[in-house]
């Protein structure tokens, strides 16, 4: 594991990529796009940005990408869903038969907020990234309808989460890459940074016994 | 503060289509077909484009009991076109609640000089493009994602080509044309100085550019998105094929990958000896014929 600026990958087989990328490098990460499995070796975290989880969720599959990256994530690579991304995460979302990853402990409601004439800028309170609030963009948004044991609730709208972390995992039903504020995306490297350091801590312990 | 209808949502939801394929499907049935097969958006309307073409007369905005059923039948979103000019039509869909409003030159113009003001929506508005300055033009309207035009019910790539081309020449060169040239160039092109300007500082468009009108098969999508298509739209070329599955889930992986041959020759021959749709020599088809050349 090289020191540095983290590697984080943006899964890129559809969605708002350019915009995470774009982000991800103004917070100081190597940020590049991954469409394939291969593409997935030595990453430190993957976001999964916005875009069509029904669409993403097949293509996953199609190209193989579905399993190791459910891998990669158990092994404790951070992984960040924004929207679709979170959707993709979660443990199933309500209602509906959509198969999905499962690495985030929670059930979602897909265009919880409404269709498209709902979308809105919403200043919302996120106490993890201090007193100022954000510019938050929701686009036919999901929510969390619930949430496992696990879970941390980071932030709520209207009486509804739509921030969460369990451990490595985060979900932002807003898009923070159209922002232009990177807090979230800073939040995020932080996460990253701390599972390299575990890592580097794991990996000297076990060299020296 | 909680606002609608910015500038950013409409655009934003363009933003996610990104990379993906909006199909035009005619039923519910085929928005199921579409959205199985991976498609981002499905486009509802009576008739596609080929249909349209061939049965001549005035097509009009599409019955909201079908739009309305489409939608019911999906959880992508789902667009529907209105006749350039027709703002009542449009009004009409953004009270039904559809998330994109084609203003489409697919449908017989309601008004031969004055496209819809689509500022005064809350839904986005994707228009068609054959040059750059129609694009900005209708961006400077509202528009907050653009197609090229290509020439739809064709089946025929040429015009996508041509229009997809023209487009990224005049951004390029806009690049690198001189801080005093400007202004000259805004009014060869007939768009706002300040589009234009920042075109030639951000290199793109302000907002989302996919390509529509022609593509049929798998490499045709790969053609598009690396002559700089965001994304593809399909009209006729999967439901007028005699493999809509087949050729839908083959476009999207096209699509996709479209930067890498092999998945795109795998796309292809999954498609094994089905046909794609029937192609029109568009230089045999008259003025009067041609759908791109409504509105301008």
């Amino acid at each position: 594991m090289s020191d540095g600026a983290s590697a984080i990958g943006v899964l890129a087989l559809q969605g708002d990529v350019v915009e995470h990328l774009a982000a991800l490098r103004r917070a100081g990460a190597q940020a590049r796009a991954v469409k394939t499995r291969e593409q997935l070796e030595g990453l430190d975290g993957l976001v999964i940005p916005g875009g069509e989880s029904t669409t993403v969720m097949k293509l996953l599959r199609r190209f193989g990408m579905d399993e190791p990256i459910v891998e990669r994530v158990r092994e404790g690579m951070p992984l960040w869903g924004t929207c679709m991304g979170m959707i993709v995460a979660s443990r199933g979302v309500e209602g509906l038969q959509q198969p999905t990853l499962g690495v985030l402990d929670v059930i979602v409601r897909r265009n919880a907020f409404g269709r498209q004439n709902e979308s809105a800028e919403v200043d919302l309170n996120v106490p993890v990234l201090g007193g100022q609030r954000f510019p938050a963009i929701f686009i036919r948004a999901p929510w969390i309808e619930r949430v496992g044991p696990g879970v941390e609730l980071l932030a709520s709208r209207d009486g509804h989460g739509v921030m969460v972390r369990e451990g490595n995992v985060l979900g932002t039903s807003f898009h923070p890459e159209l922002s232009g504020d990177e807090r979230v995306h800073a939040y995020f490297l932080a996460m990253v940074d701390a599972a390299r350091t575990t890592q580097r801590t794991i990996g000297k312990r076990s060299s020296a016994a | 503060m909680e606002q609608t209808g910015t500038d950013t949502v409409k655009r934003g939801l363009a933003q996610m289509l990104k990379g993906g394929v909006i199909m035009d499907v005619v039923t519910p049935e085929h928005a199921v077909i579409a959205q199985e097969a991976g498609a981002v958006s499905v486009m509802a309307l009576e008739r596609i484009p080929a249909d349209i073409r061939a049965a001549g007369g005035v097509a009009r905005m599409s019955s909201l009991e079908l739009i309305q059923s489409i939608i019911d039948a999906v959880t992508i979103p789902v667009m529907a076109k209105v006749r350039i000019g027709h703002f009542a039509e449009a009004q009409v869909l953004q009270s039904i609640g559809v998330d994109y409003i084609d203003e489409s030159e697919v449908l017989t113009p309601a008004d031969d000089k004055y496209h819809i003001e689509k500022r005064a929506f809350t839904t986005p508005f994707v228009c068609g493009a054959r040059d750059l300055g129609e694009a900005l033009r209708r961006i400077a309207e509202g528009a907050a994602m653009i197609r090229s035009k290509g020439e739809a019910g064709s089946g025929n790539i040429v015009e996508a080509v041509r229009h997809m081309r023209a487009i990224g020449d005049a951004i390029r060169e806009l690049t690198i044309a001189p801080k005093e040239e400007l202004v000259a160039r805004a009014r060869d092109l007939g768009a706002p100085l300040e589009l234009v300007t920042a075109v030639a500082r951000d290199g793109k468009l302000p907002v989302v550019l996919f390509c529509a009108g022609g593509v049929s098969t798998p490499a045709d999508a790969a053609l598009m998105m690396q002559l700089g298509a965001e994304g593809i739209f399909v009209g006729s070329g999967i439901f007028k094929s005699n493999d809509p599955k087949r050729f839908a889930k083959a476009i999207v992986d096209a699509t996709t990958h479209y930067d890498d041959p092999k998945v795109v020759a795998d796309a292809s021959r999954s498609l094994g000896i089905s046909e794609a749709m029937p192609g029109l020599d568009v230089r045999k088809l008259a003025d009067s014929e041609m759908l791109s050349s409504r509105g301008n």
